[in-house]
């Protein structure tokens, strides 16, 4: 690293240090906020450990025997497992199969925010930095984008281009990367009026040094701290594409697809296939809403 | 405010042309079109026939000018599987949609702002915090879970309602109508109570912020100082200056709720505009999903450049030229 790069950019670190303590602390000693973080640990945990912890794989068909089908919570199967949240209609450990679901949920929800972020964060910053046309063209999309429901853009785009994991992603990130360009836009346009962008300019610093490494990382913090509420946006978003049937296939079911699966059997009572990957995704959003409405309270983010 | 006006309605157009160029290109550009738009089951001779009538013999940007002109006379094509034009199948589905999210968005207005002026009023006490947590409860149900779960409790275990359907309509102006009729009203509560919770989480969360920012204004402080009366206070003087932004707000949900009730249909074989949708993407039926995505559209635009033209008008700072940030 040369002395010249590094210099400007540690103003604002230094300036920002005592917030971000003050917020980790803040965080710590809610009770509820500690509570969410709590269960959004075990629910990773669980997911990352599925293979391992599962009673079955419910990908296995061998592993399934259609005897078992449609029983109910805690009854004891053929081979002599309990099921302890109850079977499907093909036989499937329901708990196993929530278990393999919730990986299928965060790995579409994570991976398209990851996407949306890149894709909006980089929109933001270069609508911010150059202004003028290129800015109008690129607000434009944004604001057409944002005043149409997700939902409905979603449902039409996977129509058309079939269902399947990188299709649902592929939706989810075209719906989503508006709303972070707009936030990180109107970041990077305060930073850019401050004093150390125009001492980083004066030194001659190449446009894209100053965009990189001095606009994006005192810019970025509102984008990030939003995308965790949209972190559960997208695991919602993907749940009710898949639960309308154009979304993740049933090859390898999210916690969605497991609830769309249950509706069936829902009016003959048999409310465990479709209840508890429900209960299972509610905890999921809930916590990470939770989280993320504390983390926005707390940076004192206006989220979009 | 002409020129403003006029300026947001060419921004308008050029939305909607900008759709029909993007919806045309993605069923009559990657697809084929005589796939998607030619029955199967036709013969040869027919689908031959087919073809020249529809225009799909002909090069893609006379296509586009032909497609554009029949959808501005209303004809965004006919529906395989009804056999009726698509606009008149999903205009006939509008009421049922219509009169599903007027009462939901009643709904949340009738309990969100009491509670939410409970909330502002007293933000520390228990039952202020319950009703907050509630809130993110309300926000992070799945719209289709919820649904499944009110007709596990309510229909199943309960058997108090209907699962499914409209139920029995009376006819307002030759449009049936289920809000009038005892079971249409059975038929309609759950579907309604399904897709208001969340905008009852919406308004209890914007009437309790706008309360606890009025509350300490000027003018309550004068008018506590002056005697004026609590009450007379919390439903004059604070009510009143909350309800311009809440308002608001219900007006720009309405598409959002026009478009979510597509989850709530599908849970409740509701038969209204979504269902259609779902529907017609099942049975690939194009031409019902072409013109459903148009009017969408239509409809959209349309409320955002009434809610900008009635913002400008009434609001005298909001700025009538340039970036809107």
């Amino acid at each position: 690293m040369k002395p010249l790069k590094s210099a400007p950019s540690t103003v604002p670190h230094y300036a920002d240090t005592p917030l971000r303590e003050k917020v980790l602390r803040r965080i710590r000693n809610r009770p509820t906020t500690r509570g969410a973080i709590i269960l959004l640990g075990i629910l990773l945990l669980l997911a990352l450990l599925a293979p391992f912890i599962a009673p079955q794989n419910p990908h296995d068909l061998a592993s399934l025997s259609v005897m078992d089908n449609r029983l109910e919570p805690g009854a004891q199967g053929m081979t002599g497992i309990t099921y302890w949240l109850g079977t499907d209609a093909q036989g499937r450990d329901m708990l196993s199969a929530i278990l393999y679901g919730l990986r299928t949920s965060l790995l579409v929800g994570l991976t398209s925010t990851a996407g949306a972020l890149a894709i909006g964060i980089l929109a933001g910053l270069v609508a911010a930095q150059f202004g003028g046309a290129i800015d109008a063209a690129i607000m434009r999309v944004v604001d057409f984008m944002l005043g149409f429901p997700s939902i409905l853009i979603a449902l039409v785009l996977l129509a058309s281009i079939g269902r399947g994991v990188d299709k649902v992603i592929l939706a989810i990130i075209l719906v989503q990367w508006a709303q972070y360009a707009r936030l990180m836009r109107a970041s990077a346009l305060v930073e850019r009026r401050k004093e150390y962008i125009e001492a980083a300019v004066n030194f001659g610093l190449p446009t894209r040094h100053i965009m990189l490494a001095h606009l994006l990382p005192n810019s970025i913090g509102a984008v990030l701290v939003v995308s965790t509420i949209s972190i559960a946006g997208a695991i919602t978003l993907e749940a009710t594409l898949s639960f309308l049937g154009v979304g993740v296939p049933v090859t390898q079911p999210s916690l969605g697809l497991l609830i769309a699966n249950g509706f069936e059997f829902l009016l003959s009572g048999e409310y465990w296939i479709a209840a508890f990957p429900g209960i299972a995704l509610v905890l999921l959003i809930m916590s990470l809403n939770l989280v993320g409405e504390r983390l926005r309270r707390s940076f004192n983010v206006r989220g979009s | 405010m002409t020129a403003y006006i006029l300026q947001r309605l060419i921004q308008s157009v050029l939305v909607l042309l900008a759709v029909s160029i993007v919806v045309f290109l993605a069923v009559y550009g990657i697809g084929d079109p005589i796939e998607l738009l030619v029955p199967p089951q036709v013969s040869a001779a027919e689908r031959a026939a087919m073809i020249r009538r529809l225009g799909l013999d002909l090069p893609i940007w006379q296509q586009y000018l032909s497609f554009l002109g029949n959808a501005l006379q209303g004809d965004l094509g006919r529906s395989f599987v009804h056999g009726i034009p698509a606009v008149d199948l999903i205009l006939g589905r509008l009421p049922a949609t219509f009169e599903l999210v007027f009462l939901a968005m009643s709904l949340a207005a009738i309990v969100g702002v009491p509670l939410g002026l409970l909330v502002g009023l007293n933000p520390e006490s228990r039952v202020s915090r319950a009703i907050m947590a509630g809130t993110i409860l309300g926000f992070s149900l799945p719209s289709f879970w919820k649904g499944m779960m009110l007709i596990l409790l309510f229909s199943v275990f309960l058997g108090w309602l209907p699962t499914a359907g409209r139920g029995e309509t009376v006819s307002v102006l030759g449009i049936p109508i289920s809000l009038l009729t005892l079971n249409g009203l059975k038929h309609l509560t759950l579907p309604a109570l399904n897709l208001a919770i969340p905008n009852m989480a919406l308004m209890i969360r914007l009437v309790a912020a706008g309360t606890a920012e009025a509350k300490t204004q000027d003018y309550v402080k004068y008018a506590r100082a002056k005697g004026v009366r609590s009450k007379r206070i919390v439903g004059r003087h604070i009510l009143r200056n909350i309800l311009i932004p809440v308002v608001t707000v219900a007006g720009m949900e309405f598409g959002s709720l026009v478009a979510f009730s597509t989850i709530t249909e599908t849970v409740f074989a509701w038969p209204g505009m979504g269902k259609l949708l779902i529907d017609s993407i099942y049975q690939l039926d194009r031409p019902v999903v072409v013109a459903y995505v148009m009017l969408a559209t239509l409809l959209f635009v349309a409320v955002n450049f009434l809610v900008d033209v009635l913002y400008a008008a009434l609001d005298p700072r909001v700025k009538l030229t340039g970036e809107m940030a």
